[in-house]
């Protein structure tokens, strides 16, 4: 006993000085509200190379066995003279973990999605960009215009612009067409143990989205079904709307949800083997379920959330200027055509819906194909309307970013929450 | 000493190791010196920081770091239940995983000790170490492949026509994967410790009357337990931490996936730290009680 | 002693849990040869292309290359630091020695999460850049647990008789330690120093946390698994590494071939811990 005493005194004293002196770093800099750390005004010398961080499929090289034709990394690396070098993550999480990483040395950006961009805004990981040094952001779908876009607020904070926007899509709800019939057409079927006075057919085959921003897809459709809440924003919820999404969160977590996902890939080995028929999914997983299992996507009545990435780039970015130029780069029209038929999502380039067209017509001759583009498949590429009706993933923050003031539930709780819901 | 002085004009290195010989304190202090400064540096000194980390809060107004005292995470982690559960879900599932490691490696490890040819011993322990070389994920996704409806355990039980298994991603899943990558670690000990039993004793109690069960239960086991122990200290404590697995082939949360949520975009490292202290202190607390049982003279 | 039931049991437990630990195994080569990249079993059509892929990849060789030099400096690491800790604690009674020799297991004992998160906000309060340094640390960290089990455990059972020895017939001390002491520790040095690198090759939590964008064969898979296509890569690397190591664990267990080395191999065996 007087060895582990003697032990704990040593620890105890390690402890006092370090909480003493120094921080432990996982904050990042700067966050005091409103200024960026950094502002990236002009467009220099590229260094030679480019560290990423990226969704899988937003990246090609041509590597990928049996698409070898999709490749937008080779012509940026011949062109610029930056070699990329890609670090892949499967969610936000990662991410923001891999950017943090030496006070955000380490990498140069990342295709952020809504979930993690406002964090790392906050918290100074991400550098402001002056939009006049890119010409493309004349053609940017109307919504996501940093100046009058009605559904920015993922990149555009006090005015101040925090990146490039790229690739958008919904979550939307696929089913597979055998099992699931008569087609579904809202979100009940995932979120209600009885449909029509009967019990839930496919209760054990559903599939969640295995992430703590999924319960903004319960609040939205609370507001639907049940507006006494008064919930107007999904991310932005008081303690009551809160509780409420996650009480019904508990309850398909405990009755209906079989397995949810979380690797995307998850998602499709289980349409494929069966074990799920229904629930949110990305169109990147529909476009590669539908290989081998008979799916198909709807979109439900009470809408549907969404998400748009934006390329940031870090604060402290080791070549900042290689940075800036692939994000020039993928914003051009061809390079978000060629994302889009690869990956499923519409490019934020409003230019690149026609650049699939044409690619479908010049692929598959006579099929009529271009016609998908307009199509929830192509996430109605360019259709102004449609991105606005979807409720982009934002990261909570207790700025209810009206006039309730502070009081709404910052994403720390909504992680913790989650916590409860799959735990339990 | 003649010797040394007849070597003339003595060599520095018979010096030092002379000078090194006579004054052993300077010698412990840099033969220690060096592993002790890293140690406590690298890693005690991380480790104190999370452990201070614990006490700190975030604070949601500027999604900062409070450097506070307060014991906020663990009033958290007290009242609300989930994190109860998670962490008696895990315990229990190691402890399953510790039991079943056991009684699957004694059959091998006594045949290697006590029954098998030199030769077959070491083709034996080279066969129980080679997995492990193969990459940890590999075998885990190995496992995922087997489990899934249309995988190799399904085909296995649907074969036999005993209706099918389809365990998919469950805790049993998780149960089962551990077992497949912690048996070496847990099989060695005891290896070693049978190994270790003099044949004498197992002939002086055959000698005085005992059948195989009691020879078994009153010689042998008394022997290899602390050996058993050493084993399973590595299955528990690598089943306590580990949030790959449970990520891959389960459908619940561990104590590691809890702390690794919480340190993404959350950024709440003061949570994250306050419930990583649940599995040192289990630790602390089955390494004594190892220690007790005489683990630490059989690893 | 054992009766015949007893030993029949023995023997058909021994091959259940052999065959328990290889199926697994043997599906990872058979899925190395599948055509199709879904996962169903059994596997329709065969092919030897994902071998050629592998063996083209530019991202395959960049893990290769990182991971030999991160395993092999952390080994050293480990031998020297590790060794030297074994002598000390063994030789010599000084105050916190018990502290230290239970310290020295708790790199093993703590779940590896919580050592990748004290370390990685080490780092990045040090300032220091995340790479090859980085990674060499975390792993150098429970290397030289490693070690020093591995060693110490086998100083337990040298006896110090023989050093005396050797000092009274006139040895200084590097002689004693070349001739007396190194040939009695050699194997388990060896073992442990072959178990270090096999742990830090094969590590991916800490390495998570730590390593920044350097790529290891532990990172290459994790990122690749993920993806159905790139899986059968994944698995022809795997098989690549396993049958690559079957030469120096079989020459590493030869050598530890007497039976009290082999005991003290494998309790340095039981020290470690991949999925760290």
């Amino acid at each position: 006993m007087r060895k582990a005493r003697k032990w704990f005194a040593v620890l105890s004293v390690l402890a006092v000085v370090a909480a003493a002196c120094g921080d432990d770093g996982g904050d990042g800099g700067g966050g005091d509200g409103g200024e960026p750390a950094t502002t990236y005004s002009e467009i220099g010398e590229g260094e030679g190379a480019l560290e990423l961080i990226a969704w899988h499929g937003y990246t090609e090289d041509g590597t990928t066995e049996g698409y070898e034709d999709f490749d937008w990394v080779t012509p940026f690396e011949d062109d610029t003279g930056c070699q990329v070098n890609v670090t892949y993550a499967d969610t936000s999480d990662e991410m923001v973990t891999l950017m943090r990483q030496g006070g955000g040395s380490v990498y140069d950006g990342l295709s952020a999605s809504g979930n993690a961009s406002n964090r790392l805004i906050a918290g100074g990981d991400v550098g402001a960009i002056d939009p006049a040094l890119f010409p493309e952001f004349d053609n940017v779908i109307a919504p996501l215009d940093p100046e009058d876009g009605t559904n920015n607020a993922h990149y555009v904070v006090d005015g101040v612009v925090y990146g490039t926007p790229y690739m958008y899509g919904p979550n939307f709800l696929m089913y597979n067409t055998e099992v699931v019939t008569p087609a579904p057409t809202s979100w009940d079927i995932t979120f209600e143990p009885t449909l029509n006075g009967e019990a839930n057919p496919y209760a054990g085959s559903i599939t969640a989205y295995d992430d703590p921003v999924y319960i903004a897809d319960a609040a939205m459709y609370l507001k639907t079904t049940n507006p006494d809440l008064g919930i107007t924003d999904p991310y932005e919820l008081t303690q009551e709307q809160f509780d409420a999404s996650v009480d019904l969160l508990k309850q398909q977590h405990a009755e209906l949800t079989g397995a949810s996902w979380s690797l995307w890939t998850d998602e499709v080995d289980g349409f494929v083997d069966g074990s799920m028929v229904v629930g949110t999914a990305w169109p990147v997983n529909f476009s590669y379920a539908e290989l081998d299992a008979p799916v198909d996507a709807v979109e439900p009545v009470e809408g549907m959330t969404g998400w748009a990435d934006t390329w940031m780039i870090s604060a402290n970015a080791p070549h900042p200027n290689c940075m800036l130029q692939w994000m020039d780069w993928t914003m051009q029209a061809d390079v978000q055509a060629e994302v889009g038929v690869y990956y499923g999502a519409a490019g934020s380039n409003v230019n690149s819906c026609d650049e699939i067209r044409s690619f479908l017509n010049e692929a598959y001759p006579g099929e009529g194909f271009d016609a998908l583009v307009d199509t929830l498949r192509y996430s109605f590429c360019g259709d102004a309307e449609f991105l606005n009706s979807l409720y982009l993933w934002k990261t909570p923050s207790v700025e209810c970013g009206d006039d309730r003031g502070n009081v709404c539930i910052d994403y720390s709780e909504w992680a913790q929450a989650w916590t409860e819901i799959r735990g339990s | 000493m003649a010797v040394t002085a007849e070597r003339g004009s003595a060599s520095t290195v018979r010096r030092t190791s002379a000078f090194l010989f006579r004054h052993p304190r300077t010698k412990l202090s840099l033969s220690l010196g060096a592993p002790l400064a890293w140690f406590i540096v690298v890693y005690l000194g991380s480790l104190a920081v999370l452990f201070a980390t614990a006490f700190w809060h975030l604070d949601v107004f500027t999604t900062e770091i409070v450097r506070g005292f307060t014991l906020d995470n663990f009033q958290e982690l007290l009242e609300n239940d989930v994190y109860r559960t998670i962490t008696l879900r895990t315990m229990g599932i190691a402890l399953a995983v510790t039991v079943t490691d056991i009684v699957l490696s004694f059959p091998l490890a006594y045949y290697a000790a006590r029954l098998a040819t030199p030769r077959m011993r070491n083709l034996l322990l080279i066969a129980v170490v080679l997995p492990l070389w193969a990459n940890y994920l590999v075998r885990v996704f190995a496992w995922k492949t087997i489990l899934t409806p249309s995988g190799f355990l399904n085909w296995l039980v649907e074969l036999t026509g005993a209706g099918s298994l389809q365990l998919g991603r469950s805790n049993w899943s998780v149960w089962l994967t551990f077992v497949y990558l912690w048996l070496p670690f847990t099989l060695l000990p005891i290896y070693a410790a049978l190994e270790r039993i003099p044949g004498s004793f197992l002939e002086a109690s055959n000698d005085l009357g005992a059948k195989g069960w009691t020879t078994f239960r009153s010689v042998v086991f008394p022997l290899i337990l602390p050996g058993i122990v050493a084993g399973s200290i590595f299955s528990f404590s690598l089943t306590l931490g580990d949030y790959i697995a449970p990520e891959l082939v389960g459908n619940t949360q561990f104590i590691g996936n809890v702390i690794y949520d919480n340190v993404g975009i959350a950024g709440n490292i003061p949570f994250a730290a306050a419930y990583a202290m649940v599995p040192v202190a289990i630790m602390a607390i089955y390494l004594l009680l190892a220690k007790r049982a005489g683990a630490f003279e059989a690893l | 002693m054992e009766s015949k039931l007893a030993r029949i049991l023995i023997k058909g437990g021994t091959v259940l849990t052999l065959a328990f630990l290889y199926v697994p195994l043997a599906i990872v080569v058979l899925y190395a040869f599948n055509d199709s990249v879904a996962q169903a079993w059994p596997i329709s059509d065969y092919t030897l292309k994902w071998f050629g892929i592998a063996w083209r990849s530019a991202e395959v060789r960049e893990a290769l290359s990182n991971s030999l030099t991160v395993a092999s400096i952390a080994t050293l690491a480990a031998l020297l630091l590790g060794s030297a800790a074994a002598f000390a604690v063994h030789r010599f009674s000084f105050f916190g020695r018990n502290s230290v020799s239970f310290l020295l297991v708790l790199p093993i004992a703590l779940p590896g999460i919580v050592t990748a998160i004290a370390l990685n906000s080490t780092i990045n309060v040090l300032g220091v850049p995340f790479g090859v340094l980085t990674i060499v640390i975390g792993h150098a960290t429970f290397c030289i647990v490693v070690v020093y089990n591995n060693v110490i455990a086998r100083l337990r059972r040298t006896p110090t008789s023989l050093v005396e020895a050797s000092m009274d017939l006139g040895a200084d001390g590097w002689q004693t330690f070349r001739y007396v002491t190194f040939p009695s520790i050699r194997t388990a040095v060896i073992a442990g120093a072959l178990l270090a690198f096999a742990l830090s090759f094969d590590e991916i939590v800490v390495t998570n946390f730590t390593a920044g964008s350097t790529l290891t064969i532990p990172k290459f898979i994790y990122n690749n698994l993920r993806l159905p296509r790139n899986r059968p890569v994944v698995n022809v690397v795997a098989i690549a590494v396993l049958i690559l190591m079957l030469i120096p664990v079989y020459i590493a267990q030869r050598m530890a071939g007497r039976p009290d080395a082999t005991a003290a191999a494998s309790k340095a065996q039981a020290a470690q811990a991949p999925g760290l």
